[in-house]
């Protein structure tokens, strides 16, 4: 898909990110919306996978690990055709199969995440059971950056190193914000890409919200072999919502109708120029021009 | 003199064996291979086997990929650190994703012996039990143990399977049929019945014989499964004898005694009796010497069974 096309699909996701969670009254909009952008490049373009036979043999995998922010994963799932949008709306209902946290329940999802660190550990299985296997599926784990504080984390940095997962990409969204506060203030993980070349892993740096970069990430991640990648994306928590944006605030809180609206006219306000302007201009600009479009001038202030 | 076998042992051998079998059967170990036994299928099956090195965590993360993979895996380490230290993967990985991970855990108990009370877990079926879907399975000699290792790598779905440390008599003989999820009636008796699980199930064989020399018919039931339980064995026991005598070589909290008296208090109420680990932490010494000091002997079985007469 080209990137025209992946940006508006983006939109889409965040749109879907948006109206489920506040359909379910909770959840985590902060970090779905940085991880909005890769998870658009994995299901539209990078990801071998077809939303027909979800079980697909050979297909590859992604696992959120940072279960929270399955709304992301989801809403990229339902645009992609695994699921009906409407049914996605079900998120966090009783009896819905759309848990709180990603289940595999869900078709198309490979892993029950939510407990920080264990979708990694998880998705380092799979890639050693295709290594096994010689299958040529590849894994994809998104991790947060606050989800490194978790020892388990380096467990798996090591065994996946040793083992030569070549195979497992690891995308750590480096928003620089937990529940918290400012990683940096809560437990400090930097440097990231010292530790993980440190353990013996392919380091990629990039702006997770470029999509040229993002190919071009997981292109790197192909061709290294013998070593899994990382993909530490720099990211914006909130990305895309004005009111969103690089607040701490907005890890663990549904919007409520009112900010729904706004988001939505936001959003949907950048999509609409997105079709029409070439891409070249910021997002920042886009983002200013979409908050002109729906008559926000002003970013909301949030407590 | 009966032959002594240690669990473990039974447990490496029946691996290999099974390995033959299945092609997808694959063995994990957090550098204990030489202890838990598993280095015998790594040396028959190097493809198959994986050291995940002093990472028990990930250990049972990466054998939730495996086993959603296809893959039927056995993952060894201590009972202590499997079951203690890994406990929340194990519930959210393993457990709640029902894949088909054998956490099969060795050196539970005090008989562990000299490595003391860091090393001796008295938790693990509680723990283990607690989970939902999860089958708990603790084989009481070398024959049970191959026995039912077969059966648990046949059934689909999350298991605890509990192996100890020391050599223990082997009691059963191959014709004997030991079936998961059914307790087997060792011996009849109508005065008093002894439901042990593990290597306590010879103990009470034992007392018994005591028991019988001073005129007390005691029945002993083997609950090698303690999830899900044989109900049905344990109410005509509740029923048919004066009370029921526990013995485990584990807490008396949370564990077979726990689980029995549940299936009592439901059904058939009448007296009970616990021989376990009491609610304290062990220590280090020779096993035999731990299982006197900490009640967990024959002896210890007949003062029990008596106390309910």
């Amino acid at each position: 898909m080209d990137i025209k096309e992946l940006k508006r699909t983006a939109f889409d996701v965040r749109i879907g990110i948006i109206k489920a969670l506040n359909n379910a009254g909770s959840g985590h909009p902060g970090g779905s919306l940085s991880m909005a952008d890769i998870v658009t490049a994995l299901y539209f373009d990078e990801m071998n996978i077809d939303p027909n036979d979800p079980k697909m043999k050979g297909r590859d995998k992604c696992i959120f690990s940072k279960g929270h922010a399955g709304p992301a994963q989801l809403s990229a799932m339902a645009v992609r055709g695994f699921f009906p949008m409407e049914d996605f709306m079900t998120l966090r209902k009783l009896g819905s199969i759309f848990q709180g946290h990603p289940n595999i329940m869900i078709p198309g999802i490979e892993m029950s995440t939510g407990s920080l660190g264990q979708g990694f550990s998880v998705a380092g299985g799979m890639a050693m059971a295709n290594k096994l296997d010689e299958d040529p599926g590849r894994i994809y784990c998104v991790l947060g950056d606050g989800e490194i504080q978790e020892g388990l984390v380096w467990e798996v940095a090591m065994s996946a190193a040793h083992y030569k997962l070549d195979n497992l990409v690891a995308i750590v969204d480096h928003n620089g914000l937990q529940i918290d506060g400012r990683n940096e203030d809560v437990m400090n993980v930097m440097p990231i890409d010292e530790k993980f070349a440190g353990f013996g892993w392919n380091v990629v740096k990039i702006n997770g919200h470029d999509f040229g970069e993002i190919q071009d990430a997981f292109t790197k991640a192909r061709n290294c072999k013998d070593k899994p990648t990382v993909i530490i994306a720099e990211t914006i928590k909130g990305k895309g919502v004005s009111f969103m944006e690089n607040q701490a605030g907005w890890h663990g809180k549904a919007p409520d109708d009112e900010q729904t609206k706004q988001a939505l006219a936001e959003l949907e306000a950048a999509k609409n120029l997105s079709v029409s302007v070439e891409y070249g201009e910021s997002d920042g600009e886009l983002l200013a021009a979409a908050n002109l479009a729906s008559g926000n001038e002003t970013n909301y202030e949030v407590n | 003199m009966t032959e002594k076998i240690a669990t473990r042992q039974a447990y490496g051998e029946a691996l290999v064996e099974l390995g033959k079998e299945y092609d997808n059967l694959v063995v994990m170990d957090a550098d204990l291979s030489g202890s838990t036994k598993t280095a015998m299928f790594g040396k028959e099956f190097p493809d198959r086997f994986f050291n995940m090195g002093i990472a028990e965590q990930n250990m049972y993360g990466a054998a939730t990929g495996l086993a959603l993979s296809g893959k039927i895996v056995c993952a060894s380490t201590f009972s202590m650190f499997a079951t203690g230290r890994a406990f929340e993967v194990i519930r959210n990985s393993v457990g709640y994703t029902e894949a088909n991970v054998k956490v099969c855990a060795s050196h539970a108990g005090i008989t562990v012996g000299e490595d003391g009370a860091s090393h001796q877990t008295f938790e693990d079926i509680a723990l283990m039990r607690t989970i939902p879907g999860m089958t708990v399975v603790n084989p009481s000699d070398a024959v049970a143990t191959k026995k039912l290792l077969r059966q648990i790598v046949e059934m689909d779905g999350p298991c605890y399977f509990r192996v100890g440390r020391s050599a223990v008599p082997v009691f059963y003989s191959e014709a004997d049929e030991i079936v998961l999820g059914k307790g087997n009636l060792v011996r009849d008796g109508r005065d008093v019945a002894i439901i042990a699980t593990g290597i306590m199930v010879n103990e009470a064989f034992e007392a018994a014989k005591t028991l019988a020399a001073e005129g007390i018919d005691a029945r002993v039931i083997d609950i090698h499964t303690i999830k899900p339980i044989d109900e049905e064995i344990i109410i005509k026991a509740a029923q048919e004898t004066y009370g029921i005598v526990t013995a485990e070589e584990h807490s008396i909290i949370g564990g077979l005694g726990d689980a029995v008296a549940q299936v009592v208090v439901k059904n058939a109420p009448c007296k009970m009796a616990m021989v376990g680990q009491l609610d304290t932490f062990g220590e280090s010494g020779k096993p035999d010497e731990l299982r006197a000091k900490y009640h967990m002997t024959a002896a210890d079985i007949v003062a029990a069974a008596k106390s309910l007469l």
